[in-house]
């Protein structure tokens, strides 16, 4: 599963701030933001596909991506480490430094 | 005002009938649609009927089980966060999917939520609060948890980390909490009977038992 993964665990990577017309689940607060890579989900349907009805597409890696809450909201009010995830598809991610 | 009790008379609504609201159109779309699929041979009404009853059997009384579990059986806990749904078969549940079950620890507290909708882990908790499915719970928590935890009764020390699972994906989040302090010695049913379903949410911790 992890052979297949483009983005290893620890990689940074950028969220697209691409706002594409059809269906998908990367949440705008996330779109644009460097996050960590802390899991590998392996191969899962789009919602790309599925919303349109196309349930024998490939698939493809998804990722659990954690975000520092500072970096998402700049007025965050807690300490450091506070950090929200979200399971993203590799497609919507790109290398970050 | 009160009367006495020697009835000849009913109460409104007291023994009346259910009133049948009429299909709305959401129901009726469902209904077209299962229909469809049936006589088409995509589903069948058994499966239908099997997977409502799975879902109906599921309450935050499941997932509890599984703490108690995770909680007496170390081996038990550990393929349980490292492949929950792999643990959970073993567990005697059906096809769980991808399932991820998420410590608290002294250092790290979770708390899941789902942002796009209502995502919860409905074989193992049953059907979500409603409060889960709310605009404020579902914006506020992932801006400032600390906040809307506080308002739960939660207050979490700066140097626990806050960890907000947003369940964006087919992936589904549950949470183990902490076992608490003066339950050793207490068997895996009465421990799962102190997990109740905002401790399983995050949004809750697993109080001591009281004396």
């Amino acid at each position: 599963m992890s052979a297949q993964s483009k983005f290893a665990l620890g990689a940074r990577v950028r969220v697209r701030s691409d706002d594409p017309p059809h269906h998908h689940r990367t949440p705008r607060f996330t779109r644009g933001q460097v996050g960590t890579v802390a899991r590998q989900h392996g191969v899962m349907p789009l919602p790309e596909d599925l919303a349109y009805g196309r349930t024998s597409g490939q698939g493809a890696p998804i990722y659990r991506v954690h975000f520092r809450q500072k970096d998402l909201w700049p007025d965050y009010a807690g300490p450091d480490g506070d950090i929200v995830s979200a399971d993203l598809h590799e497609h919507w991610l790109e290398p970050a430094p | 005002m009160s009367h006495p009790h020697d009835h000849d008379h009913d109460h409104d609504g007291d023994h009346a009938p259910p009133k049948d609201e009429g299909a709305g159109d959401y129901a009726l779309l469902e209904q077209a649609m299962r229909e469809l699929l049936i006589e088409k041979g995509v589903i069948t009404a058994d499966g239908v009927r099997r997977m409502i009853e799975r879902l109906d059997e599921a309450s935050p009384a499941t997932g509890a089980r599984i703490v108690a579990r995770a909680w007496t059986d170390p081996a038990f806990k550990k393929a349980l966060l490292d492949d929950a749904g792999s643990a959970l078969s073993a567990f005697g549940f059906g096809p769980m999917g991808k399932f991820i079950a998420l410590e608290n620890t002294p250092d790290t507290h979770n708390v899941i939520v789902c942002t796009l909708c209502s995502c919860y882990p409905r074989f193992v908790l049953g059907f979500p609060p409603d409060w889960y499915k709310s605009t404020a719970y579902r914006s506020r928590v992932v801006r400032e948890p600390r906040a809307v935890l506080q308002e739960f009764g939660l207050d979490l020390p700066d140097s626990t980390r806050v960890v907000v699972s947003d369940s964006t994906a087919e992936i589904r989040y549950m949470v183990v909490p902490m076992r608490p302090r003066g339950t050793e010695g207490m068997s895996e049913p009465d421990l799962a009977a102190l997990v109740h379903r905002d401790a399983l949410i995050g949004t809750a911790v697993v109080a001591p038992p009281s004396p």
